[in-house]
Order: C-alpha cells, then structure tokens, then sequence
C-alpha cells in the first residue's frame, strides 16, 4: 500500500487529469450538444476523403439545383455553383482547412497573450504598463481593419492568416491571463514558493497558471468559435485560403452575388459555418456551467 | 401586524423539532436536526459551535431564507404565535427587516457601496412605514448616536469606505435596529474586526439589547462573546444542539464531552498553562452526510462506550433529555450523568519551558518604510512629492534557539511586513538583522543560498490558500525538499516526503490527495511539514490556527509545539489572540503602527507593569470563563492610519491613560522594567508598576 503510494506521487500525469475533468460534460446538456456538433465535423475533416461525393474542385455542371442527377447519376445533395463544383463535397473538404487553422490560431494567440498576462500580473508595475500599453494599442483598431492592414501587407496564405488571428486575438488572451494573475498571486502558495526562493517563471507557470485553467479553457473554446468566424470573414473579404481550394468563407464570397437567384450556394457554407461555432460556444457553456457547480 | 405584536405576550420566537435539509447532486443532506428553542421577550441565546454544525443554516430558517437548495423538512418556525412557514412572500417581507432584523459578519458586505450611508438608513424606515423623509433622516441620525457614533450627521453624508471597520458595523447595527425589530439575529458580528473595536461592539450590543428590549440570537464560535452578551446558550455539535442551558449553568457545570472538550481546546489567559493544559479533542467534524450512528460525538468521545452510543436510534440521533436537578439545562448524552468529570485527567499538550540555546535571530533598529509617490497638486507645489509610509520603526529584539517569541498586535500594526523583511520578500530601509550571525536585513530571497532559506521557512495562515491546489500534497512537499538540497535522489525525496508526513501525523497516502480533498486542519498539518522540510533553524507562523475551528487550533497548536521541541527550532509565532499567545510563548514582542510598545518574557507581560496598550488588548479578549472578572477599558476612536500616524507616541490618540502633551510630541522613551522586559512609554515606571492586574480570578464562594 505504502509502496504503492510512494510511487505514484508524482506519477499521475496532468494530462489525464485535465481529461478526467472535462469528461464532467457529460453532465451538462448544452455542452454534450456543442461536443456532439464539433464531433461531427472532426469525422467529416478526417474522412472527408470517403464521404464526399465528388472531388472538391472539379467542376462537373454548373449551377444544379439541390438534388439534382449528375451526368453520372450521382446526385448533387447540396447543388452545384457557378462553376460546376459539388457545394456539399467543397463544404466537406472545407471543414478540414477550418479545423486546422482555427484552433492552431487559437494555439498561437494562447503561446503569445499566456506568457505575456502571466508577467504583466504577477510582476506589475513597469513590465505590467509596457504590456498593457502594446495591448491597448492593438485592442483600439478596429479587428477588421486591422486583418485588412496586416494581410494587405504580408499577403493572402494559410501562414499569415494564422500570424494576423494571434497579433488580433493575443491582446485579449494577455488581458483575460493578467486579470487571473493580479488575483491569483496573492494567494498564499505563491507566497511560500516566493519565500523558498523559486524563479519568477516557475511561479508563473507552475503556480499560478495552473489554477487559471478553468476560465481559460472556456475561453479557449469560445475563441475558437471567434476564430471560425474570422476565417470565415476574411474568406468572404477575399483575403483568406488562396483559391482554388475550398473555404468556407471563400464560397459565400464567391457566389454571394447570385445569392437572390440562387440561395443555396451561399445559404449551405453558412450554415456550415454557423453550426460548428454554435458547436463551440455550447461547448464552452457546458464546461463553464460543469465548473461553476462544484 | 404591529398592533399584534403590542398586545403579544407569548415568547418571540419558538423553533419546535426544526429539521433543515440541503439538496445537492449527492442527495439530500441534513444540515440540522431536532432543533428546539423558545425565546421570551429581552431575552438572549448564543448558539456557538464550529464551523459546519448548522448554526447559521438555523438563523437562515428562521429568516425563511434558505435559498433554492435548502428546506425545512420538518418541525416549524413560529414567531410570535404565527408559523412562518403559513406567511406569503408579501408578508413575509413584511416581517423581515422589519420585525425580524440581521446582522452579518462581513460589514462592508452588508453596505452598498455606491450610496451614502444616510441614504441606506432612510431607506428602511421609507419602504416599511408610511412616514415622511425628513422623520425618517431624524430617526436614522438618533439610531447612529445610539449606537455611539460620533457625529452622525458627517456619517449620514459619508460612503462606506470612509469609515472603519468598527464603524460600519456599527452602521449596519443600526441599520438593523432602525424600526425597533422584536428579534435582532447576529451572525459573528465581530468576526472580521480586532479584538479592541470587537471589545466595543460587544458592549454596545450588550447595552442596545437592554435599552430596547430587543430578542437577540447571538451566533459565534467564541465562548468569550457568548459569555459577554447572552443570559442562554446552545452548545451545537454537527447539526444538532448537544447542551443548553443558562450561561452560569453551561459554563460552570458543563454536561456534555463535546462542551468540556470544547472548553479545553480554549487557553484562558488568566490561568497558568501548566495548571490548565490544552486537550485537543482528537479527530475531525464529522461532513452532514457521513455521521456517525447513535450520537454524532461518539467518535470523538472519550466516554465513548460501543454498544450504547452508536446504537441505532429511532430518530437520526439520541435525543436530548434534562438535566435532573437545573430545570431548563438540557443535554444530548446518554451518559452525562455517569461521567465523573473530577476524575477525568485527559492527557494534555505538554508545556513545560525548556532550555533555550545560542541566540538565533537578532534585529537591531530595523526600519522598512515604503515610498509613495504624492501625485497632489500641493505637494508638487510644495516639492515634497514622496511620502513615506513607515510600517517598521525602530524594531529591535533578539530570539534564542527552542524559543518561542510571539508577535502581538491588531491588523495594520506591522507585524505581516516584519515577516516579509524577515523571509526576504521585502529588504529592510534601515538597521540590522542578524540570522545565525550574518545580516539578511538586505538580502533579497533570491540572493540567499538555499541553506538559508531552508532554515528560515513559514507557516501561513489561510489553509485554504496554502497549498496549491492544482498539485498534489505529495509533490508540493517533494518541490521543497528538492529545492532546498536535502536530498536530490528521487527515491530518497519520497522517502523523506513520508517522513514529513509522519512528522505532523497525517497517513502516508495522503501523498497522492489533492489540497480540496483535505479538511482545512490537514491543510495547516501540510503547510507544517513543508515548512519544516528544510530542517529549519527558525519558524515564522503567521497566525497557523486563527482560521481553524477551535477544537483543531488546539491539536495544530500542539503539533507545532511540539515538532519546535524536538527540532529546537526558533518558533516566531505572530498572532493577535492573546490567550494562545500567553500559552505557548516564552517571549512576547506587543506592536502597535510598526513599533513596539512593549517586550519581554510572557508573565512579565502579562502582569503589571503594562504600557497602556498591552493593558488595553489585555482587557479586550472575551475569556470563557465566570470565574474571572476583567477591568473594563475600551479604546475610543480608530487605528490612525499607517500612512498619517499621530505625532510623539503612536498610541496617544486612543490612550487610556495618557499623561499630558508630552505624548503628543516626544516619542516615548524605552523604560527597562526588569531585565530584557522593556515599556515604550512616558509614564513612570513606578506608576506602571502600581497599576492593578486586569485579569483577575475571583472567588465564587
């Protein structure tokens, strides 16, 4: 028993905790809905390949209603657009560009704004004012503006469009990192790691930014909703994934003009878009009304 | 509904077989049980108990205010004739504020913030009686003189932040005796205050319940208040209230083991700490839902007895039953009239003095201001722009190794910034202090080699906030010993992490709990182990137990005391309870705005002579026993302000027995008493020596 205790004190890995504690979504509703929805779209990234119906950009018969057959009796579920491509097959293929870049956006905004929020809160005064200062300054432009400024210069890819979300969205992870850091450094553990002589980072990163997890993986979540939908914008601006590869965005823009004639080439992508965010939102009620209860 | 209670003559209130229940995800959870109570008319009861036994879960019944997951599940509230539960929300808002009135812990809580204190009081008056403003701003200026305010009108106009503590809930007191309620609950009104402004609310509660004839239910886990303001008392355990009686009847001749036991846990500063020894009572509050059968204490007990007090009983616990020869004195034992308490010797916290060694610590006139920057317009024009806030002067004393020497003083008083000084969190504007014979007045944490640091180390004080809780106690301990070179084998720091457990008595698998699976006594014992990972020289506890439930103060106490014998280890032990301090330490330093008033061994201190302060505080603990009589001083006025301390002796402003304008110039003198006991102050020794003993224990023949 002893024997057994001294060897997994330190053995049980954080990872598996972090699960344990997000399989408490169970119990809520919402969240299982918003995990379900999110789910759903993993599957069709991941096996886009054998569900899709035709190639994404292949274009077979330009503007088929919803329904329609094929040249080879194959039907097109969602229609084609004006070109001649499946809408349902492009929307497939499309999830898989959306499912990378926003939560690998999302991941870089975090690696900028944590380390930042972590020493603006718990060393204040001088770097706490630089910091906030940069923050402040980006936060003041207006967020299209600013995606406009940054693409226009560094050009339209997958890469800047990642680079453009972490400069947009750090600022705030940095403000949300900070606020739990004021707070949390005045917690008495910090104290005692402060009077037996620890680093400045271990105290950030082993003290404190463990016990911000809670409000930052909710935060996470709904960010990468907010991200969906940037990419999605900045697809419908034309300044998102370069064509011809299907994007989300990029298909409402490309056909929004035919949207009175023809609703669904515009209608579906939206709906894409719209369901997946919804996925993430109701994932992030879930896990805040999961962490709230105990 | 006020005519009614004019013709009324029944008692006030009366709580019949009251069961409440909370509802959670893990099922429902009886909160309390079995609670009875009948309050006649000026009337008085203290319900006392710890943490968790249900007392304030009772007040929120008799309000009807249990929220959505709490219910009274059985037995019924009546207040005067009417049971409460009949009432629609309507009337029972009525009743509330108006008839019903509630004092709470947290003052600044209690007060919004954003409106004028005036403006809070007319409000109640406004909303519940049909009268004109003006009355009602009269009548809220006459309730703040009766609650001894000075200057009404300037509070009237005034938002809650700009005055004290002790005069806000002076304010809320007021608040609550605005329209004359006919039962005033106070829920550990003085908690959150020091011990000289709780002195003077004490009092003031005491006269008001005379004065306006009020019903009081007094909450509070302090025996002291309860003694000071009530005529009955409930003695609760775990939900259900194990004695009851009149206060001379409880105090005197407890009846039941958890009461004894309780006033056991309590160091009494009037008595000897060998005559009377601390006995912790062993193991924890039982949680609501894994209680014992049969009695609830039965674990606990020392008079358990197998067989007869975990008998399953008809009810969920043994009932309560009179106490034979004092009506009225009730108790819930089934052996309370076998118990031979003249026999019972439990076996005590040891506490004999020892030895002490070679000198550890040694501060020479250290000094720590800290600089504040003056933004005013005037003190630009003036050129003055920092401004210094001194929060250590002049503090100078020496500890010896085995030593136990306390801090004593009430919030703002310096002692927090003298331990951040003293760990290296803050570095020292002025003076020395010597730590094994090297200065460390002005050696940052950072720059001190790891054997130093491991031999200074601290016990905080909130254990809900010591222990990092996203890691394991196990780890959490392993860090220190790494940290700190005792051993850097991985094997070996386990090995020693079970020690350390071993060391403050917690199983060895509490390696592997994380911090919110421990109570907050367990909490503390690991805070104790991580600080003495390091093998120590020197300790600073920074008030370990005052957040603790007094029958685990006790055993943490103990346990600190003793793992400070066995290591020799310098023990600094800052704390502003008075009565712990006069049982565990050998020296006792008495601060008030970062300087010290008075030092020296513990029975010089606590016997006359004093410097007015010491006598003061002295006077201020509520002690738990009728056998003791205290002379009466109550400080007036507020701490000054750190920021703007008053001229010459810091203390001149509230002194009792200040002499003339020399205290309001010169800082007093340091007077030599008896060897290394040494007064701050300007009155003559002798006069000092002449004064009487606050403290003394009469004779009830």
């Amino acid at each position: 028993m002893t024997d057994l205790a001294v060897q997994s004190i330190q053995r049980e890995s954080s990872i598996l905790r972090a699960l344990k504690s997000m399989a408490l979504i169970r119990e809520s509703v919402v969240g299982m809905i918003g995990l379900a929805l999110i789910l759903i779209w993993v599957l069709t990234a991941l096996f886009a390949d054998a569900i899709a119906p035709f190639p994404p950009n292949a274009t077979i018969m330009p503007m088929a209603s919803p329904g329609t057959a094929g040249p080879d009796g194959a039907v097109f579920w969602l229609g084609t657009d004006h070109i001649g491509r499946d809408i349902l097959s492009r929307i497939i293929y499309g999830s898989r560009q959306v499912l990378l870049y926003a939560p690998l956006a999302t991941f870089c905004a975090y690696a900028v704004g944590v380390p930042m929020g972590l020493a603006a809160g718990y060393r204040r005064g001088m770097t706490d004012d630089a910091l906030s200062f940069l923050a402040n300054v980006i936060l003041s432009f207006p967020v299209l503006v600013l995606y406009i400024i940054i693409i226009a210069t560094i050009g339209a890819s997958a890469v800047n469009i990642v680079i453009a979300v972490t400069f947009a969205s750090a600022p705030g992870i940095f403000r949300i990192v900070r606020g739990l850091a004021l707070d949390l450094r005045n917690r008495e553990y910090v104290a005692a790691a402060e009077t037996r002589g620890e680093t400045p980072w271990r105290i950030m990163f082993v003290e404190i930014l463990p016990n911000a997890r809670g409000p930052l993986i909710v935060d996470a979540c709904l960010r990468v909703g907010y991200v969906i939908i940037t990419i999605g914008v900045l697809g419908f601006l034309g300044l998102g994934l370069p064509p011809p590869d299907p994007d989300w965005g990029g298909m409402i823009n490309e056909t929004r003009q035919m949207a009175m004639a023809f609703p669904y080439m515009t209608v579906f992508p939206g709906i894409a878009i719209s369901s997946l965010v919804l996925g993430f939102n109701l994932l992030a009620d879930g896990l805040r009304e999961v962490s709230l209860r105990d | 509904m006020t005519t009614d209670g004019n013709t009324y003559d029944g008692p006030i209130l009366e709580c019949r077989n009251l069961c409440i229940s909370y509802f959670t995800r893990a099922g429902e959870i009886p909160a309390v049980v079995d609670f009875n109570l009948t309050l006649n008319q000026g009337d008085s009861v203290g319900l006392v108990g710890e943490s968790g036994c249900g007392k304030s879960t009772v007040a929120m019944a008799i309000m009807q205010y249990l929220g959505s997951n709490g219910g009274i599940v059985g037995g019924e509230v009546i207040y005067k004739g009417r049971d409460l539960a009949t009432l629609g929300d309507e009337e029972l808002r009525q009743l509330r504020g108006n008839e019903i009135a509630m004092v709470y812990q947290e003052p600044m809580a209690s007060l919004n913030p954003s409106m004028t204190l005036g403006r809070q009081l007319i409000e109640v008056p406004l909303y519940h009686e049909d009268i004109t403003e003006k009355e009602a701003y009269d009548r809220a200026a006459d309730i703040l003189a009766a609650v001894k305010l000075p200057d009404p009108e300037r509070v009237m106009a005034s938002y809650p932040h700009q005055i004290s503590g002790g005069q806000q809930q002076r304010v809320v007191i007021a608040m609550a005796l605005l329209s004359n309620p006919s039962l005033l609950l106070l829920d550990e009104p003085t908690t959150a205050l020091d011990v000289t402004v709780e002195a003077g609310i004490i009092e003031l509660i005491a006269e008001l319940a005379e004065k306006f004839n009020t019903s009081m239910i007094y909450i509070s886990h302090n025996l002291g208040l309860i003694l000071a303001t009530c005529r009955r008392i409930n003695v609760m355990y775990s939900g259900v209230v194990v004695e009851h009686g009149t206060v001379d009847e409880v105090f005197d001749h407890m009846r039941h083991p958890y009461t004894h036991g309780l006033f056991s846990c309590i160091p009494l500063p009037g008595t000897d700490k060998t005559a009377r020894p601390l006995v912790p009572i062993r193991g924890q509050l039982p949680l609501p839902h894994e209680r014992p059968r049969g009695c609830y204490f039965g674990p606990r007990c020392d008079f358990f007895q197998e067989g007869r007090c975990d008998k399953p009983t008809e009810g969920s616990t043994i009932p309560i039953g009179p106490v034979a020869a004092e009506a009225g004195h009730e108790v819930r034992c089934l052996r309370w009239s076998e118990i031979d308490w003249a026999a019972y010797r439990p076996e005590g916290l040891s506490s004999e003095s020892i030895d002490r060694g070679k000198q550890v610590l040694a501060i020479d006139n250290m000094r720590k201001y800290y600089e504040l920057r003056d933004n005013s317009i005037l003190a630009m024009l003036k050129g003055k722009r920092t401004k210094y806030v001194k929060a250590n002067e002049s503090i100078s004393f020496k500890a010896h190794e085995c030593e136990t020497v306390a801090i004593v003083g009430e919030s703002g008083c310096g002692k927090s910034t003298f331990a951040k000084v003293l760990m290296g969190l803050e570095t020292a504007t002025d003076g020395d202090v010597a730590f094994n014979g090297k200065d460390i007045a002005r050696l940052p944490v950072q720059d001190r080699s790891p054997e130093q640091v491991g031999s200074m180390q601290m016990v905080f004080q909130n254990p809900f906030d010591t222990l990092n809780p996203s890691h394991s106690v196990g780890t959490q301990l392993a860090r220190v010993i790494k940290k700190f070179g005792v051993e850097s084998d991985q094997d070996k720091i386990e090995q020693r992490v079970m020690e350390l457990l071993d060391l403050v008595k917690l199983p060895r698998d509490f390696a592997r709990r994380r911090p919110r699976q421990l109570s907050g006594g367990q909490k503390q014992r690991v805070g104790i182990a991580r600080a003495f990972a390091g093998n120590p020289a020197m300790v600073v506890a920074d008030e370990p137990v005052s957040a603790l439930d007094v029958s685990v103060q006790a055993a943490i106490t103990g346990l600190l005391m003793d793992i400070q014998r066995t290591y020799r280890t310098t023990l600094l032990f800052i704390s502003h309870d008075l009565s712990l301090v006069r049982y565990l330490a050998d020296r006792v330093v008495v601060m008030y705005l970062g300087r010290i008033m008075e030092q020296g061994a513990t029975d010089e201190v606590f016997a006359p002579p004093y410097h007015p302060y010491t006598e003061a505080l002295l006077s201020a603990v509520p002690i738990p026993d009728t056998s003791i009589e205290k002379k009466r001083i109550i400080l007036e006025g507020n701490l000054p302000s750190v920021m703007n301390p008053p001229k010459g002796c810091p203390f001149n402003t509230r002194c009792q027995r200040k002499v003339g304008r020399i205290c309001d110039t010169d800082v007093p003198p340091f007077v030599e008493a008896a060897p290394d006991h040494v007064i701050m102050c300007h009155i003559p020794i002798e006069e000092l020596r002449a004064v009487e003993p606050v403290i003394v224990q009469v004779d009830k023949g």
